[in-house]
C-alpha cells in the first residue's frame, strides 16, 4: 500500500515533534493557568495525547509498531485516569460545593 | 497533498488546544478538545495508523469528552476567573516558556533525525494483534487489571456514605 508520507519529504519527524511539543506546552500552561479543575483534567489529557502524537510519530519514522502498541496502552490508562478522576472530582463537590482549586484548600487549614 | 493536510491538521490541532486553555466557559472548552482529538485523530492517519485514530476517536470523543461534558452539566458549575498573576509566577513561566522554546529550536535545527519514514506497509489490526498477544502479553494482562481496579475504584469513590459517626 502507498504510503501518504512518502510523498512528502518536507514534513518529516521534527515537525511531528514540534506539534507535539506545542500542544504538550499548551496543556501544561494550561493546568498552571486554570483554575477550574474541570478545565484541568481536560489540559491533563492533551498533554497525554501530545506524547501519544510523538510515539506515533516516531513510530512512523523508524519503520515499527512498538510505539503504535504504546499508544493503546497509553490510552487505557487515559480512559481509567479520567474515570477515577472525574469520580473524585464529583465527591469533592459533594463536600465542598465548589470545583475552583483555590477554594479546595481544606488540607491547609 | 500530504503537506497540506498535515499543515492543516496541526494548526486545527493546535489552535484548538489553546481555546481549550483559553476559554473561559468549561463546555466550550470540552468542545474544542474534541476539535482538538479530530484534528490529531488525522494527525494518526497521515502517519500511517488508522486504526489509532479509530480507537482515539471512540475512546476521546465517545466516552471521555462525554463523561466531561456529564459531570459538568451534573456539577453545574459557574464560568471561571483568571486570576491576576504574581510576580513570581510570571517570572517561572517566562523561564520556563524560554526553556521550552530552546528545547524546541535545538529538536528542529540539531538532532538527528530521521526525515523520511520508513517504507513499511501500513500496519493492520493483524499486526496490532500479533504484537498484543505475543510481545505485550503481560502489559495487556495488566492494564486489564487496571481497569478492573479503576472500576472498583470509582464505585466506592461515588458511594454515598449514609451520616454515621465515625463517617464524621
Amino acid at each position: 500500500m502507498m504510503t501518504l508520507l512518502a510523498t512528502a519529504p518536507f514534513y518529516g519527524l521534527p515537525s511531528y515533534l514540534f506539534v507535539s511539543a506545542l500542544l504538550f506546552a499548551i496543556g501544561f500552561f494550561g493546568v498552571l493557568l486554570r483554575k477550574n479543575t474541570l478545565v484541568i483534567y481536560m489540559c491533563l489529557e492533551l498533554m497525554l495525547l501530545a506524547s501519544t502524537l510523538a510515539l506515533v510519530a516516531f513510530s512512523k519514522f523508524n519503520g515499527t509498531l512498538d510505539g503504535n502498541v504504546f499508544v493503546f496502552f497509553v490510552l487505557t490508562i487515559a480512559a481509567a485516569e479520567v474515570a477515577v478522576g472525574l469520580a473524585i472530582i464529583v465527591a469533592l463537590f459533594r463536600q465542598r460545593h465548589t470545583v475552583q482549586v483555590e477554594e479546595l484548600n481544606q488540607l491547609k487549614h | 497533498m500530504a503537506d497540506t493536510l498535515f499543515l492543516i491538521l496541526s494548526v486545527l490541532t493546535v489552535a484548538t488546544a489553546l481555546l481549550v486553555v483559553l476559554n473561559k466557559n468549561a463546555v466550550n472548552a470540552a468542545m474544542f478538545l474534541l476539535l482538538s482529538l479530530v484534528g490529531l485523530a488525522g494527525l494518526f492517519v497521515l502517519l500511517d495508523a488508522p486504526l489509532l485514530a479509530f480507537v482515539l476517536i471512540l475512546v476521546y470523543a465517545g466516552a471521555v469528552v462525554a463523561l466531561f461534558l456529564f459531570i459538568i452539566m451534573l456539577l453545574d458549575t459557574r464560568p471561571g476567573s483568571f486570576p491576576a498573576f504574581k510576580p513570581l509566577t510570571v517570572t517561572a513561566a517566562l523561564l520556563g516558556a524560554a526553556l521550552l522554546s530552546l528545547g524546541i529550536w535545538t529538536l528542529v535545527h540539531r538532532a538527528v533525525l530521521p526525515l523520511t519514514p520508513k517504507s513499511v506497509p501500513m500496519p493492520t489490526m493483524k499486526h496490532y494483534a500479533e504484537m498484543l498477544f505475543t510481545t505485550y502479553l503481560l502489559p495487556v494482562q495488566v492494564v486489564g487489571f487496571m481497569l478492573l481496579i479503576a472500576m472498583l475504584g470509582v464505585i466506592v469513590l461515588s458511594k454515598k456514605y449514609t451520616e454515621t459517626e465515625d463517617a464524621k
